[in-house]
């Protein structure tokens, strides 16, 4: 979440200079939102990508470049940490777009959904993180790249009791720069 | 942190010594039946000058009143007035109000600013006093002298020593679920007392006591690197705890407080070490592909259960502290969790997650004697009070913004939340402080 709220500060000093952006964005981002469907798979289709930029307006190589256009997120079933195919495609987009800008380090965030023990989630968020990471080293990525860093459950991006939310929490986020080890 | 409660027992004449031989009471609760049906006991408000006296007894009544094993009578019924709490009461006017056992009390403050709090348990219907001891302390110590006198009483009645004078680390925690913000607090173990003892924006959790409760041992996400940490309660002072190439967590001391034992997660498998504290050096014991996590040791130190998945899903496995003899003892349907070994070596509580409920468990160390205390939609982390008779853990409602900290008696009754500020999760129980 770090690097969201970070983008969300700076989008936000931009507009606030000027009301007349906000309004065209906040146009923009409903219907982004109204035109995708199944899961989402980066911060826009997640309604996080409040931060004055949408696809069409990023530069490319930026890093909201990479959350919007490309998909910054991957996710698990339920106790699992296996790549599923839909989230293979993502990681293919991003692998190629990091061969594309190769000065970019990036961390891989593990989560979980709260249906699990704390120490566990910690440890399956890890397993997740490793996964991605992997997968995106054995699509050219150098190791030395990626870092990883579990957060368990402590970190939801969606909060409410069912399925709906626990499933976008089983995540694996690719995060450029960042955290982790 | 160490005593600043002095205590003496009075031996008021030939009849209170033979009292104080169990064999001569009257008045006794077996625990070990489960619902017990509540003792009546009248605690009478130990006098003084001031409201202290009072106050203290109020404490004292409302431990035992929570343990679920007594029935403080309400004061509105008594018939006889306390004006001489050292005398022997009018015992018949007690067995009227079916008052088995009686408390008296008074609180006197002494020349150098101390209180001397000094109380007396009757068994009414044999008509002898049971116990009587005082206490001197600081003013601001009341309720831990309360605490003190309902640990007196509940050991002399049940048999088993008390767990009132102790004292409860949690994580406490507050804001929003998508941006919680949480810390290490302390409190008494009624709910009183609370504070924070970590002031971080950073993920702090699992805090544990050490032996002498001088230490917690807890895991922080302090600097983005996810690590078991020490943290001395008397100067604040912190370590890091090994200097491990990957994340650590799920800390817990053994029983001499000499080592941490631990999770090292290595390329998404973790796995369980100990590091000795003053030779610093580390020692593995579990070496799989899986996820082998919160550990516990026995309390002789000899044994470890802890919970794996490497055979497909969670389940508790026992083995010796040296790493040898892994087994599974969890064989029951859904997964199982957390186990966290009694102070008395004879149970293994467990989080059990089956059905889409969490429940909070029991089982002998053998992986016998299933027993399932509480179920909900979520449930987890169980912690012993020190004499292995009450759990606490902590629940999350459904469409609830945060987690409550719970107790629950060995018998499955008596569920009730403990009181805190914020949210409360990862309650550990420290030992009877001394």
């Amino acid at each position: 979440m770090s690097h969201i709220s970070s983008l969300s500060a700076h989008g936000m000093q931009k507009l606030a200079r000027n009301p007349v952006i906000i309004a065209t964005f906040m146009a923009l981002s409903l219907a982004g939102c109204a035109s995708k469907k199944g899961l989402p798979n980066n911060a826009s289709d997640l309604g996080l990508g409040a931060n004055g930029v949408n696809g069409a307006n990023a530069t490319p190589g930026s890093s909201q470049d990479f959350t919007v256009n490309v998909g910054d997120r991957i996710f698990f079933d339920t106790d699992s940490s296996s790549i599923r195919a839909d989230a293979q495609q993502t990681l293919d987009r991003q692998a190629q777009w990091l061969a594309k800008y190769p000065n970019y380090k990036i961390t891989v965030e593990g989560h979980a959904d709260e249906r699990g023990t704390r120490e566990y989630n910690l440890a399956l968020g890890a397993r997740r993180a490793n996964a991605a990471r992997d997968y995106l080293v054995s699509r050219g990525v150098p190791a030395g790249r990626l870092k990883t860093i579990s957060y368990g459950k402590e970190r939801p991006v969606a909060t409410c009791d069912d399925i709906s939310c626990w499933s976008q929490n089983r995540r694996a986020v690719t995060v450029l720069g960042g955290a982790g080890s | 942190m160490k005593s600043m409660i002095i205590r003496t027992l009075f031996m008021m004449g030939a009849l209170f010594a033979l009292a104080a031989n169990p064999a001569h009471a009257v008045v006794e609760i077996n625990i070990n039946k489960g619902n017990v049906t509540p003792l009546p006991i009248a605690i009478t408000d130990f006098l003084s000058k001031d409201g202290v006296g009072k106050q203290i007894s109020d404490v004292v009544a409302a431990d035992l009143k929570r343990s679920g094993l007594f029935a403080p009578i309400d004061s509105k019924a008594f018939i006889e007035k306390i004006t001489n709490p050292s005398a022997a009461p009018r015992f018949q006017d007690w067995r009227t109000i079916n008052a088995q056992a009686l408390v008296t009390g008074q609180v006197v403050k002494e020349g150098d600013g101390r209180l001397r709090a000094e109380f007396r348990l009757w068994d009414t219907f044999a008509g002898q006093q049971m116990i009587g001891q005082q206490y001197f302390t600081q003013p601001e110590n009341y309720r831990r002298v309360a605490h003190i006198i309902a640990d007196a009483i509940y050991e002399k009645i049940t048999g088993e020593k008390g767990y009132f004078d102790t004292r409860i680390v949690f994580v406490a925690e507050s804001g929003p679920k998508n941006a919680r913000k949480r810390q290490l607090a302390i409190m008494d173990q009624d709910g009183y007392n609370v504070r924070s003892i970590t002031n971080s924006n950073d993920i702090v959790l699992t805090p544990r006591f050490s032996p002498n409760h001088q230490e917690i041992t807890y895991m922080s996400f302090e600097g983005n690197q996810p690590r078991v940490y020490l943290l001395q309660l008397e100067t604040g002072q912190r370590e890091v705890v090994g200097n491990f190439p990957g994340m650590t967590f799920s800390p817990r001391f053994s029983p001499d407080g000499q080592r941490v034992i631990m999770s090292l997660e290595e390329g998404g498998n973790a796995n369980i070490f100990t590091m000795d504290l003053r030779s610093r050096t580390t020692t593995r014991l579990t070496s799989t592909a899986a996820i082998d996590t919160s550990p516990s040791y026995s309390p002789d130190g000899k044994r470890v259960t802890f919970e794996s998945d490497r055979g497909g899903s969670q389940q508790i496995y026992v083995m010796n502290s040296d790493g040898s003899g892994q087994t599974r003892i969890s064989h029951g349907d859904g997964s199982y969790s957390t186990p966290v070994w009694s102070p008395r070596g004879d149970l293994i509580a467990f989080t059990k997650q089956a059905g889409g409920k969490f429940s909070i468990g029991v089982m002998k160390p053998d992986g016998s004697g299933e027993r399932i205390l509480t179920t909900n939609f979520h449930n987890e982390g169980p912690t012993w009070a020190p004499n292995g008779r009450v759990i606490m853990f902590f629940r999350q409602n459904a469409g609830e913004a945060g987690p409550r900290l719970y107790s629950i008696d060995l018998s499955g009754y008596n569920e009730q939340m403990i009181p805190t500020p914020a949210f409360g999760s990862d309650p550990a129980w420290s030992p009877l402080l001394d």
